[in-house]
């Protein structure tokens, strides 16, 4: 399971990137592996404000529906629209292909509340 | 023994077929079982099953030409004994609780008995017309009055109408109604509370009266705990939906409190009474405090369920909420009975929630259910239900990780930690479950429990049959250690193997066209 040490992460298993004025989102590896194979994801629209901590859509696998929480609030200015067509790139490659929403974080301090790699791994050892 | 060759459609050439001629322990084995092409791959040309007199006059001559179709084509052609072996077939390759045990928990699979189909299909019940005046229809009136009488009395409550068509059609009616009550008192509010254990269409019913949701998070032992509910209750909550027991089959041992602070802040709490089995004739949700319930009459009172339906979603509610009841409603006056129908007469009613009566046949299947047990048999049900399931439990709690130790009521939900070494996980073990013969038991729910494995034996199964479903499962866990690939490559032994249920979820096929390659 790999954790790379340049995001930030949630304790729901969404991850951030701050990258320019935006913030990329997406979830982490130990998510995509627990879901199983997803089959369909549902994303907001561009303009679309999102709130910390509040659903921002859902993610549908064999097994089950998970909403998907976003890490930083603020204005959706991209989605990754090709994942509706191939949402097994969320179990490939989680990371990049598989990157949900860009955001326009309205309080780009939020991110430091966010969990760094070494904390979210803890997190995870946790949940076994 | 049939397939001796072992023969396998084009699909599943490659797959293993372990031990093909040993019946499971559920005494699964392949019989005389056929491909079945569709209708459309059947027949031939200009074949056709029925003769029908050459028409007069055409029919279309009356219809303008522009709406007239030349020709259909590739419409089946196949003769009477054709088509009556492809639906006989295909029923074959079906499962139901006539043919075996079916312990999908949450889903009360129990037997639905033949004397209560008999009543049913009495002339004067099947063959009414519901547009049939009252004094016509008095035996079927005094039948759902009866009903509703019974079904109030069971839950607890004082008024239940028979209209909704299934359980969550129930839940939206329920919510409904507490919608109206709360606009009746200057404020419809704007939140329902649903914690992580309830059923999963409760927060459907909710969002659909416009309610937003809340999810409580159960504590460590499986229940919600009064202070979760406290601290998330104000002013804007309109209610909390309850499953009691909980879809982890544990009984909620603090809804007394926990109604009472829901009550306290002017809110309302509906159970939803998927799991009344577990309850019935030995606690009344009316009495713990719930204001609303709705029953599954297919779940509990075993009308037939699951394909074989339509279902029945009764809802029950305290005096206070009575008057917002869709309609119609069954009064008695004096020796004669009447359907309510007109909303002058109940200013306040929600108004229709279905055509005419609700779906009336399954009411006169709960009706004899309910009078063939009485309450002995009422209790006794609920008594043996928990006991099956906590029979399972004991069994199997050696071989199968429960994540909640607290003691379970009509259900158990177990989980695949014991098999997670060996690389097996929950789809596994319920995929070789019908290599011996069984229904798979609901897998991957509750959410809250990570590959849930949730069995509902209900009481209506003999001591042998739940034996050798545990025998199943204690060789599926057996197996997880000594051969977990071949585990991982089940079912082998029915007509279609292993699917792949992400290519037909990510892809799915859902339209026929002619020469076309699955």
């Amino acid at each position: 399971m790999t954790i790379p040490d340049d995001l930030k992460y949630t304790k729901d298993h969404e991850w951030a990137r701050p990258k320019g004025a935006r913030v990329l989102v997406g979830i982490t590896d130990f998510a995509q592996d627990q879901l199983g194979d997803v089959v369909f994801v549902e994303l907001p629209a561009v303009g679309d404000e999102v709130k910390k901590g509040e659903s921002f859509g859902v993610v549908e696998s064999t097994k089950a529906v998970s909403e998907l929480f976003a890490p930083i609030s603020g204005k959706v200015v991209e989605v990754n629209d090709p994942l509706v067509e191939a949402p097994e790139n969320i179990n490939e490659d989680p990371y990049e292909e598989g990157w949900m929403i860009a955001i326009e974080p309205s309080d780009p301090k939020e991110l430091t509340e966010l969990l760094d790699a070494k904390a979210y791994k803890a997190h995870v050892d946790e949940q076994g | 023994m049939s397939n001796q060759s072992g023969w396998k459609p084009d699909m599943e050439k490659g797959a293993t077929s372990p031990a093909l001629d040993a019946p499971g322990l559920g005494g699964a084995v392949r019989g005389l079982v056929h491909e079945e092409p569709l209708l459309f791959e059947h027949g031939s040309k200009g074949r056709c099953g029925v003769s029908l007199p050459a028409p007069g006059a055409k029919a279309a001559d009356d219809l303008p030409a522009a709406l007239v179709r030349g020709g259909i084509e590739g419409l089946p052609e196949l003769s009477e004994l054709e088509v009556v072996r492809h639906f006989t077939r295909m029923s074959l390759w079906n499962h139901g609780i006539d043919t075996g045990f079916y312990p999908l928990g949450s889903c009360t699979m129990k037997y639905n008995p033949k004397s209560s189909e008999a009543l049913a299909r009495l002339p004067g019940f099947a063959g009414l017309h519901p547009l049939a005046p009252a004094e016509h229809a008095q035996g079927a009136l005094e039948l759902m009055y009866a009903l509703e009488r019974a079904l109030s009395e069971i839950a607890g409550m004082d008024v239940t109408t028979l209209n909704p068509a299934a359980g969550a059609h129930g839940e939206l009616t329920g919510m409904m109604v507490i919608r109206a009550w709360h606009a009746a008192h200057g404020n419809p509010r704007k939140k329902v509370l649903i914690p992580d254990t309830a059923h999963g269409t409760n927060p459907a019913s909710a969002a659909l009266n416009g309610y937003a949701c809340v999810q409580l998070a159960s504590g460590a032992d499986g229940r919600l705990h009064p202070d979760t509910v406290a601290a998330a209750m104000d002013d804007d909550v309109a209610a909390i939906m309850i499953t009691n027991p909980n879809t982890l089959g544990l009984f909620e041992s603090d809804i007394a409190e926990i109604a009472r602070i829901v009550h306290a802040r002017g809110g309302l709490v509906y159970g939803d009474g998927a799991n009344m089995n577990a309850l019935l004739g030995n606690a009344r949700p009316g009495d713990m405090g719930f204001d609303v319930i709705q029953y599954n009459l297919h779940k509990t009172f075993a009308t037939p369920h699951g394909g074989g339906g339509p279902g029945s979603g009764p809802v029950a509610v305290k005096a206070t909420l009575a008057p917002f009841l869709p309609l119609p409603v069954v009064v008695k006056e004096g020796e004669q009975y009447r359907l309510v129908t007109d909303p002058k007469e109940r200013p306040r009613t929600i108004g229709r929630i279905h055509g005419f009566h609700g779906n009336f046949g399954m009411m006169v299947r709960a009706w004899a259910y309910l009078r063939e047990l009485g309450p002995e048999g009422l209790k006794a049900t609920s008594d043996l239900a928990v006991l099956n399931a906590n029979y399972v439990r004991a069994s199997l709690q050696g071989d199968y990780n429960l994540p909640y130790q607290t003691d379970s009521l009509h259900e158990v939900v177990f989980d695949d930690t014991a098999q997670k070494e060996a690389g097996v996980t929950t789809m596994d073990v319920a995929k070789r479950l019908i290599d011996h013969g069984f229904h798979p038991p609901t897998i991957y729910f509750p959410l809250v429990v990570h590959g849930a494995i949730m069995i509902e034996p209900t009481e209506t199964e003999s001591k042998e049959t739940i034996d050798a479903f545990v025998a199943a499962l204690k060789a599926i866990a057996e197996e997880a250690n000594r051969d977990p690939e071949a585990l991982k490559a089940s079912p082998s032994k029915p007509f279609r193997a292993r699917l792949d249920e992400t290519r037909a979820a990510r892809k799915p096929v859902l339209r026929w066209t002619p020469g076309m390659k699955v």
